[in-house]
């Protein structure tokens, strides 16, 4: 804390009102990993039920709740909110700006998943979770089949879905208007580029998942029709609508994921990424044909052939950039003094799990053989592949990464190492046996299989593998925990990019003076040049910054009220929610906030003590 | 830093070539307004007029609409303008994308429709 | 970003993106717009998948009033041009011209909600309701979406105009009546294809 204002709040409100994207950050963070072992805890029983057959640790129904809430709770509530939380934290460093675009916004988008995940997650103690897959296809999702779990869900997602959209707007304003001059955008670190167009993906997908749920909502509480066939609706509009927002929201995953990989390859390898412009259009295809192929979830429902025929084509193209990319992080690697760091580790490993989780994606995308593929096990093992092997991977790269920077200690090494080999192996363990369980036709979603069917053994080795990375992550906890003394310095790895120019822990303003980016990775250009410090913009002047506000957690709440309110069709309590929630809107358009200024003393002595 | 004037005068100091250019765009912007309302009445005639068959007035009155929305788009919105750039990236890249989406919706929805 | 030759008491030419936070608001506005387009987009399918989805009640050539909706669309076409005119104003920087002319836009977009509120009585008397058919619940959700979203205009409008009534044009609020401008604009926009794809395909095609 920097300023005498701030000194007067108390800790916990600092934190409820903070609009600094830094502190925004380590939220999403703490609530992602929260998220993540919830549906971690959640992937350990579904494991440990499936271990011998015909078990009964849970019933079929607790079983169909737990693979649906393992599945949203990962994707929308523990994979997006972590890399959230790193984009946060780190684009704005990475690109030599103070904050966000638009502060406020960012905590109302934090503030807006966290309530909607918290309401999700709820649904268990109401009667209940959702119990339709994480899809949530129509009509095992229509009001016919299913309880009020899925109003949970849907109301749940609604509104964290919202938060994820002005995140993603904020990020794309961030990058555009407020990189440090000199960075041009083909001088952006990858880790921005790829959030940036990550962010894009967003804007576009998240629309589509809007009104499937608003779909979803009206037909199950006010009785609408989309979905019902008799009165003229059709199932597979859900469908094509969850899908034009799925597909694209795995690229979404996956794309800040590749980011880190390149930041953290790159760095460890002591070389300038390799391809740096081939990266970022690779990126970019990958971005545009990310919406151009949602119907490959779907070639079994009866598209016709020539439909099936295009979507194959379109998906099977994405394997060309995503192969350029692998090309340029081996060619990174080739030729540099690599260095074994936990995190490089991650990066190491990404490379060959990704590559088999993308052989079978194309296997998966011939569409005449995809009928023999459809809702089996090796669907499982290959989303967990690209999911696990690719996002979750990019995240403990990350983490292992940008600890120092965000937390201000470093992890240790040694546990970071048996935590990374304990995971690997535990992860190759339980997913690459999955394939051939599928190919021998294990069903997907089915809450136990009989004996004799030839399943037990591969089924038996998956559950030890679950094992084995449940422990790994418990190593990782007591890493955090044991290695809590060890302070960082600010450049620890010897890093390229600007994050890595700025003190540990890094000031509330970041940068006293805006810094000039005269090269990709400018740090490691300015260190080269045998620069100690970065150029700056500007001279040392007072510093303008956003005040905090509560308004983003009452605006939350009051949506989170009102979907009780809809939930249980009390409308009144859905007026008062919606009427807070609109209220605080007019109150922050009305009311002129300014910010307040840091003055320069300030910014001299925490230079000093810095 | 932020200048508050009293509100009778112009608070612009405008060049004599900016305000010729603000005549002009007037012009432009009271021309695409009728060249819309006519556009409007004409697929409103098109289609209530018995006289053209469907198979010609359903494409025509899409392609009406299409020119509406483009200028709409580009004179009243001011996608035409310079430094909308990312303004038009953007929105290109959204229509690019809800083409095949509309088209899916509307033909992919499975054998038996109804 | 700020223009070099302004001082202390005149705006900019383009005051609306003069500061970093204007231009911020300006862009991040035009993406949202980026995405309601995938919004209404999507709305638009799926009225389009179910539009013969009537299960026996009312279909849309029965129904539909055309000369209603051509008036309705020929006010918000014209609510259209007076915020074109405002904003206009604005670049004159002539504040009060500009409130009156957003006056007028809430004004048509009043008579225009009115009348959308009518049109759905008069059809609900017909007998096609929410819950009627697919046809209905797609219908009433499209436009339904597209009447919100001009309600919504017409309160973010009137509260700007009720919290500057004599502040005069300043850098902080010229974005906030631009960016009300171009959301009134694209409501406009998507009316455009509403009226043609809903009303004028549902009669004639």
């Amino acid at each position: 804390m920097s300023n005498s204002q701030a000194l007067k709040k108390s800790v916990l409100w600092d934190w409820l009102t903070t609009v600094d994207h830094k502190k925004i950050g380590i939220m999403y963070l703490v609530a992602g990993a929260f998220f993540f072992v919830l549906g971690g805890l959640e992937a350990m029983i579904i494991r440990a039920q499936l271990m011998f057959p015909e078990l009964n640790i849970v019933s079929a129904q607790a079983f169909n709740e737990l693979i649906t809430m393992h599945g949203t709770t990962m994707i929308f509530l523990a994979a997006m909110p972590l890399l959230f939380g790193f984009m946060n934290f780190i684009v704005p460093l990475q690109i030599g700006a103070r904050d966000v675009a638009f502060p406020f916004l960012n905590s109302l988008g934090f503030w807006l998943f966290l309530f909607g995940g918290i309401l999700l997650n709820l649904s268990w103690f109401f009667g209940g979770a959702p119990d339709a897959g994480w899809t949530a296809y129509v009509p095992l999702s229509s009001a016919e089949y299913a309880g009020t779990g899925l109003d949970y869900y849907v109301l749940g997602l609604q509104i964290s879905g919202a938060g994820t959209l002005i995140g993603g707007i904020n990020f794309l304003v961030t990058i555009i208007t407020m990189r440090a001059p000199g960075m041009t955008m083909m001088k952006m670190p990858l880790f921005t580029w790829s959030s940036f167009v990550s962010s894009a993906l967003i804007l576009f997908a998240f629309p589509a998942l809007t009104v499937g749920l608003f779909l979803l909502m009206f037909e199950r509480l006010f009785g609408a029709n989309y979905f019902i066939v008799e009165a003229g609706g059709n199932v597979v509009i859900w469908q094509h609508l969850f899908w034009i927002f799925g597909h694209p929201e795995v690229y979404i995953l996956i794309l800040p994921a590749f980011g880190i990989f390149s930041e953290v390859l790159s760095t460890f390898s002591k070389k300038r990424l390799f391809g740096y412009s081939a990266m970022v259009f690779a990126t970019l295809i990958i971005g545009f044909l990310g919406f151009m192929v949602w119907a490959h979830h779907m070639f079994t429902v009866g598209m016709g052939p020539v439909a099936n025929a295009i979507f194959a084509v379109a998906t099977m193209a994405i394997a060309v950039p995503t192969g350029i990319k692998i090309f340029n992080w081996l060619f990174t690697l080739w030729g540099g003094r690599i260095k074994f760091t936990t995190a490089n580790l991650f990066a190491l490993g990404f490379i060959p799990s990704f590559v088999l989780g993308g052989v079978t994606g194309v296997m998966l995308a011939t569409s005449a053989a995809n009928y023999q593929f459809h809702d089996t096990y090796f669907v499982v093992a290959h989303f967990h592949y690209v999911i696990i092997g690719g996002v979750v991977f990019g995240l403990f790269a990350g983490t292992f990464y940008w600890w120092p920077k965000i937390f201000g200690y470093m992890l240790n090494e040694t546990l970071g190492k048996w935590f990374f080999w304990l995971f690997f192996i535990g992860f190759h363990l339980t997913f690459f046996v999955q394939h051939f369980l599928g190919l021998m036709g294990m069903p997907r979603r089915v809450a136990s299989y009989l004996d004799g069917q030839g399943l037990n053994d591969l089924n038996f080795i998956s559950t030890i593998g679950a094992f084995f990375m449940a422990v790994a992550f418990v190593i990782l906890l007591v890493n955090i925990f044991v290695a809590r003394n060890d302070k960082a310095v600010a450049d620890p790895w010897d890093g390229r990019t600007l994050e890595w120019a700025t003190p540990t822990p890094v000031p509330e303003y970041n940068f006293a003076q805006t810094p000039v980016a005269r090269e990709l990775d400018a740090l490691w250009y300015e260190k080269m040049q045998g620069n100690k410090k970065l150029p700056v913009a500007e001279p040392l002047g007072e510093i303008h910054m956003p005040n905090g506000s509560i308004l983003p957690i009452i605006m939350s709440l009051g949506l989170f009220i009102a979907s009780f309110g809809f939930i249980y069709a009390t409308y009144w309590v859905s007026v008062i929610g919606l009427g807070l929630t609109l209220g605080c809107m007019v109150v922050r358009s009305v009311k002129e906030d300014h910010g307040y200024h840091i003055p320069v003393e300030e910014i001299k002595q925490d230079k000093e003590v810095g | 830093m932020e200048p508050k004037l009293n509100t009778n005068q112009p608070q612009v100091n405008l060049s004599k070539k900016e305000k010729i250019k603000l005549e002009r765009e007037m012009r432009h912007q009271i021309i695409t307004f009728v060249v819309m309302i006519f556009f409007t009445a004409l697929a409103f005639m098109s289609v209530a007029s018995d006289l053209i068959p469907a198979s010609f007035a359903v494409p025509f009155i899409l392609i009406l609409a299409v020119i509406q929305v483009i200028l709409q788009l580009y004179y009243f919105m001011h996608l035409k303008d310079k430094d909308h750039e990312w303004p038009n990236a953007f929105m290109l890249s959204g229509i690019v994308i809800i083409i095949p989406m509309v088209a899916a919706l509307m033909l992919l929805l499975g054998v038996v429709k109804y | 970003m700020g223009h070099a030759q302004h001082n202390t008491d005149t705006l900019p030419p383009n005051p609306e993106k003069a500061t970093l936070e204007g231009r911020n608001k300006f862009l991040a506005f035009w993406f949202f717009l980026g995405g309601e387009t995938v919004l209404f987009a999507s709305l638009f399918g799926t009225y389009l998948g179910l539009r013969n989805g009537t299960a026996g009640g009312p279909t849309a050539a029965e129904i539909f009033d055309l000369f209603l909706v051509f008036i309705m669309t020929t006010i918000l076409l014209t609510s259209s041009l007076t915020s074109v005119f405002a904003m206009l104003a604005m670049k004159k920087g002539n504040f009060k011209q500009m409130l009156v002319w957003m006056w007028v836009t809430v004004g048509l977009g009043v008579a225009f909600l009115g009348l959308e509120i009518y049109e759905f009585y008069v059809y609900v008397g017909y007998g096609l309701t929410f819950t009627t058919s697919a046809f209905g619940s797609a219908f009433y959700t499209l436009v339904g979406f597209h009447g919100a979203h001009v309600a919504f205009g017409i309160g973010w409008i009137v509260t700007l105009l009720i919290r500057y009534r004599k502040s005069g044009l300043t850098l902080t609020n010229a974005p906030k009546f631009y960016l009300a401008s171009l959301y009134w604009h694209f409501i406009d926009v998507v009316w455009v294809f509403i009226f043609t794809v809903v009303y004028l395909m549902g009669i004639g095609g």
